[in-house]
């Protein structure tokens, strides 16, 4: 197994605590290029262990890019150079010996930076519990096959839910909107009958708290379906935006 | 109506305000510019096209009054828009790849908006005022032709068309993103026909001075 | 080995199952069982630990109770736990393929498939509740796949003969965590549930013989926190990241249940790992896990290698008639769709004869038949995104070559003891999911571990725990009380000396030795050399570790490295755990193949006569335990020698 390797300058966003002023700072590394990308920074942190400096903090978790844990800014796009993989599905094949990466963490005034490239994306958490559910207690639902729904509708629900949280979208985008995030649910449970009771209160409660965390409004650009590792489509954002639209003629909700 | 000011000081409803504003003043772009081209049909046919404005006379007052307020709100709510985004992106990545992942139209609306809102100012100063407020009856042709031999005035005429052409073309499509009619099937007709709108809306508008400037009695 | 004494302790495990048909056992437990009146809920806090399929789901349920909850997970969100990466699906006896599935199929096939190590009762009440489980997933809006028609689609699955796996592509553990996460996050807004992420459970206080509380610490400031309550639920995942190598997520760890198990909590049969046999293999010493291929990929795949000793062609150059399909040729009837510990099993026979792939640790997984047949376009369906995930991190492209596959550590089908009631020895303190031990038996069939993960948590820990709490008196505790204080000490002390030692061994060091020892000598085959070897082994490395680690950086910040070097000291006691259930054990069952004990055939020979009970280990010390059993008995199925052939 010991084929060659690549070598690569390294420069990391090193940030000690929140509220303190960060830098890039310069590492090199050899690298076999079956290697992940986060395999790689293993590899230095480990070194930087042996020589009793801190390692770098990064987050990461099933390194299979479903659980949205990882993130990371890799010469500018969140989850690094190829569409459609996270950050842990990113192997050093696709750089080449010699190459300089920038590693920096996902910006945006809602995701602030915890430590290093770790960032706090509790927000997306916030949006979910403001009405991002469907409000059945445990027991007390109908047979699963009662309510047919079409394969074309479960299909397209499937492809909103498989939205992995990761936060590329509000990173790529330069407005840090969340749209797309909260698009994708919105769509998901506005597709199924079963979503249908809420779906006016889910809209309006999910688009007023993600305005209350801060992120920002969308323009358009479609960065964030760009650089979504699920390819989750902007169509959700336009789904949202009739949605909510609707739902604000609609409902007789004069309070929100 | 507490609910109608909250719905459209959200992230959704601002943009909502960008497109309804922004949907009428595609409308009022295509008359403005059927109405401009009657200069190629020289003095006479223009003058004809203001004097049918000038039929309407109060009418037409409010309409200018309703367009102004269009205006208005467009570009505020943009600035809002502009701001807020800005803040809530806060701290930029210090290396962009922006070029990578979205159309250089949709992330420079805010500047060929400041040169289209310059442009307008200069545009209402020589042209509207003049016309409408000056001192005596100046002809309306007369006025616009002799900018139109201007060199400076005709190239930023045609460099602020060019970026209203940008403007454009990420503003057609958006709209109709932002009302949510994102169709499989037809947005990408939509987005074909915003860019054919963005060219010759600009093209029609920039091709005046170009044709005064050069073309014109020569 | 003098250190374990079976008899030092008159405790009598009492499994509490039921009396009565296996058919009614549940429904007449229910009955049976105390209820709090809705208006008491209020007054008793539940702690749960891990919000994964099972902690959500339970967290969620008993909120809707009217329980105050506080749920805890070392993520930044309970939407990360590694329950999400499940694939293939989830199995439930529904019977709407009309292929002769019934709530006893599932129950005799969980069974069987777990080698008859399982506690009947309990994995009949799973069967009886999966159709539950499709109905409430459904209800909350997780977009199962469908067919046509707009009814559920089912596929099959290793260890089965019917079709009962509900899917949602190749991401059905996502969508059903989501599901949890939606139930939970609605609980949270409405305040049942306090939601404390990035906190790691570090000790279980026990009061008065009862699980009373928490010490947690919270990840990013390094604080020592504390907790009360009237009951504790720890539903935090399994520990196959023992092996360094696997195919948990980097996080999923043996802590939390390792510290209750230290506490009081008996730990029954640890030995039980299950190694997947479809993952990718290894690729390098920087390798920080393995990744697994959906074992539903085996629906359309067929695995072989060449018949040939030494036969290093490429895989399309080797002819039809020069491979061989091992997993049909030794098991007919179930053909690629063995169960999972026979197919790794198998596929580590065929290597360890040299036929693996250029005579190293790899099968050929081939879907070439299956493209031919169905056309690329319905393959790229089923299995699109797992096509994808293999070509990222290979380089290769499985729709013209076929897949490398080998075995990976996978899933831990041991865990806390927990009785019916799924509460553990020690009183209060209850396990759910793959934390405990309780249906798998000594082998796990694929799209069980959603099914038994939600079951736990939704439906059955809503009722047991209330005939817990309705039927005990609570002094009040106080997190400020002595049990409380000197955790928090030990806890501190444990975290100042793992940063005091300064040595020149890095955590990962230390942790990949562990790994390699245990997947030579406790991995896919053991035997008795092998496991008296290793336990020195372990012993010796626990001590390099203690006196060798370097762990960086700082207690009051977050520090990942010292996250690790917690969970690593743990793994070192609990692997020599494993080597002793594995050596106590003389026989074969389903995951744990003890070369000495094996059919003519090759197969693995258990020995009801002798070990037809759940090994129960009790913490004494360090590196010694007391062994208690729980005897199976079976009175409705028929103990017999499991065949796939």
């Amino acid at each position: 197994m010991s084929e060659k390797k690549i070598n690569l300058k390294l420069k990391i966003w090193r940030q000690s605590a929140p509220n303190t002023v960060g830098s890039f700072v310069d590492y090199s590394v050899s690298v076999s290029p079956e290697a992940s990308f986060l395999e790689m920074l293993d590899e230095l942190n480990n070194n930087l262990e042996k020589n009793n400096q801190d390692p770098i903090v990064f987050e990461s978790d099933c390194r299979e890019g479903i659980c949205g844990t990882c993130g990371l800014v890799i010469n500018g796009e969140p989850h690094g150079p190829l569409p459609k993989i996270a950050t842990c599905q990113l192997h050093m094949r696709n750089f080449k010996d010699g190459q300089t990466i920038w590693v920096e963490p996902f910006r945006a005034k809602a995701f602030p930076v915890i430590k290093d490239l770790a960032v706090d994306r509790s927000a997306f958490d916030k949006v979910i519990q403001a009405g991002g559910y469907i409000s059945v207690n445990t027991g007390g639902v109908p047979d699963a096959n009662s309510i047919p729904i079409s394969k074309d509708i479960a299909s397209e629900a499937f492809d909103s839910a498989a939205c992995i949280g990761c936060g590329a979208c509000v990173a790529a985008c330069k407005n840090g909107s969340a749209m797309l995030f909260v698009g994708a649910k919105v769509t998901q449970f506005s597709l199924l009958p079963q979503g249908q009771p809420e779906r006016q209160s889910r809209v309006e409660a999910m688009v007023a708290k993600m305005d209350e965390l801060g992120f920002g409004s969308c323009s358009n650009t479609y960065a964030c379906e760009a650089e979504c590792p699920k390819g989750i489509s902007v169509k959700n954002i336009a789904k949202l935006n009739r949605e909510y639209r609707l739902a604000k003629i609609k409902s007789k909700n004069v309070e929100a | 109506m507490g609910w109608f000011w909250k719905f459209t000081n959200s992230s959704i409803g601002k943009k909502l305000v960008m497109t309804v504003t922004g949907i009428l003043l595609i409308i009022f772009l295509i008359i403005h510019l059927a109405g401009n081209l009657t200069l190629y049909w020289g003095a006479k046919a223009f003058s004809t096209y203001a004097s049918t404005l000038e039929l309407i006379m109060p009418l037409l007052r409010i309409i200018e009054v309703l367009l102004a307020l269009v205006f208005i709100f467009h570009i505020i709510n943009g600035i809002r828009v502009w701001w807020g985004n800005k803040k809530s992106k806060g701290v930029e990545n210090k290396i962009s790849a922006k070029s990578k992942n979205s159309s250089i139209f949709s992330r420079t609306m805010i500047q060929s908006a400041s040169i289209i809102f310059i442009f307008l100012v200069i545009h209402l100063d020589t042209i509207w005022y003049p016309y409408n407020l000056g001192n005596g009856a100046e002809n309306l042709y007369g006025i616009v032709t002799g900018l139109f031999m201007i060199p400076l005035y005709s190239w930023f005429y045609i460099f602020a068309m060019a970026l209203l052409g940008f403007h454009l073309n990420h503003g057609f499509q958006s709209a109709f993103q932002t009302m949510g009619w994102n169709h499989k099937k037809y947005f990408p007709l939509i987005q074909t026909v915003g860019t054919i709108y963005a060219i010759l809306v600009a093209a029609g508008f920039a091709s005046l001075p170009i044709y005064f400037l050069y073309f014109h009695g020569r | 080995m003098g250190n374990i004494n079976s008899t030092s302790k008159d405790f009598k495990l009492d499994s509490k199952v039921p009396e009565g048909p296996i058919e009614t056992k549940w429904t007449n437990h229910k009955f049976n069982l105390k209820l709090v009146n809705p208006s008491n809920k209020r007054k008793y806090d539940i702690i749960v630990v891990g919000t994964g399929l099972a902690g959500a789901s339970a967290a969620a349920t008993l909120g809707e109770l009217g329980y105050n909850v506080k749920a805890f997970s070392f993520h930044d969100s309970p939407r990360r736990a590694h329950s999400i990466a499940a694939q293939g699906g989830i199995n439930a006896s529904k019977n709407y393929q009309n292929d002769g599935d019934s709530t006893f199929r599932l129950f005799y096939d969980t069974v069987k498939g777990g080698d008859f190590r399982s506690r009947e009762a309990n994995v009949y009440r799973l069967a009886e509740v999966s159709g539950n489980i499709i109905d409430q997933c459904v209800g909350q809006g997780v977009p199962f796949a469908r067919e046509y028609g707009g009814l559920l689609d089912n596929r099959s699955f290793g260890g089965a003969q019917v079709s009962r796996t509900f899917y949602a592509r190749g991401q059905t553990g996502q969508q059903l965590l989501l599901g949890a996460y939606s139930a939970l996050s609605r609980q949270i807004n409405s305040g049942k549930v306090q939601m404390l992420n990035r906190r790691e459970m570090l000790d279980l206080v026990v009061v008065d013989g009862a699980a009373r509380g928490i010490v947690v610490r919270n990840l990013l400031t390094g604080a020592i926190e504390k907790y009360s309550a009237h009951a504790v639920v720890l539903a935090t995942g399994g520990y196959a990241n023992v092996f360094f190598l696997s195919t948990n997520a980097m996080n999923s760890n043996t802590t939390a249940i390792w510290r209750a198990h230290k506490k009081g909590a008996f730990f029954a049969n640890p030995c039980y790992t299950q190694i997947h046999p479809t993952c990718l293999p290894l690729h390098g010493d920087s390798q920080s896990k393995l990744t697994l291929m959906s074992e539903s990929i085996r629906n359309d795949g067929r695995v072989w290698v060449p018949k040939k000793k030494g036969d290093n062609r490429a895989p399309n150059q080797i002819p039809e008639d020069e491979r061989d399909y091992y997993l049909e040729r030794k098991y007919p009837s179930y053909g690629n769709l063995a169960p999972r510990d026979i197919s790794s099993r198998s596929a580590k026979e065929v290597c360890d004869e040299g036929r693996g792939v250029n005579g190293g640790e790899a099968v050929y997984l081939d879907c070439s038949d299956a493209i031919k047949r169905l056309g690329k376009k319905a393959i790229e369906e089923r299995y699109g995104n797992l096509f994808d995930m293999y070509q990222n991190i290979t380089g290769e492209n499985p729709y013209e070559v076929p897949m490398k596959i080998y075995p990976a550590p996978h899933y831990i089908m041991g865990g806390l003891w927990v009785d019916y009631n799924l509460m553990s020895t020690v009183p209060g303190l209850f396990v759910l999911g793959e934390a405990n031990f309780s249906d798998h038996g000594a082998n796990r069939l694929g799209a069980s571990a959603l099914m038994q993960g939600l079951a736990d948590g939704y439906f059955v820990i809503p009722y047991t725990i209330g005939d817990y709490l309705a039927t005990r008196k609570f002094a009040s505790v106080s997190t400020e009380q002595d049990e409380f204080k000197k955790s928090e000490k030990e806890i501190k002390d444990f975290v100042g000396k793992l940063l005091s030692i300064k040595g020149k061994t890095t955590v990962d060091e230390i942790h990949k030795k562990l790994g390699k020892l245990l997947w030579n000598k406790v991995g896919m085959a053991r035997n008795e050399k092998g496991l008296k070897e290793v336990i020195g082994e372990i012993k010796a490395l626990r001590e390099e570790f203690w006196k060798d680690v370097n762990v960086v950086g700082k207690s009051d910040d977050l520090n990942q490295t010292l996250e690790r070097a917690g969970r690593v000291a743990d793994y070192l006691e609990l692997s020599e755990l494993m080597a002793v259930d594995a050596l106590d054990r003389n026989e074969s069952c389903g995951c744990h193949f003890r070369e000495e004990y094996q059919t003519e055939e090759g197969e693995a020979k258990r020995d009801d006569e002798h070990y037809r009970y759940v090994a129960a280990w009790e913490f004494e010390d360090v590196g010694k335990w007391n062994l208690h059993k729980e005897e199976l008995e079976f009175e409705f199925l028929h103990l017999a020698q499991r065949s796939y052939k």
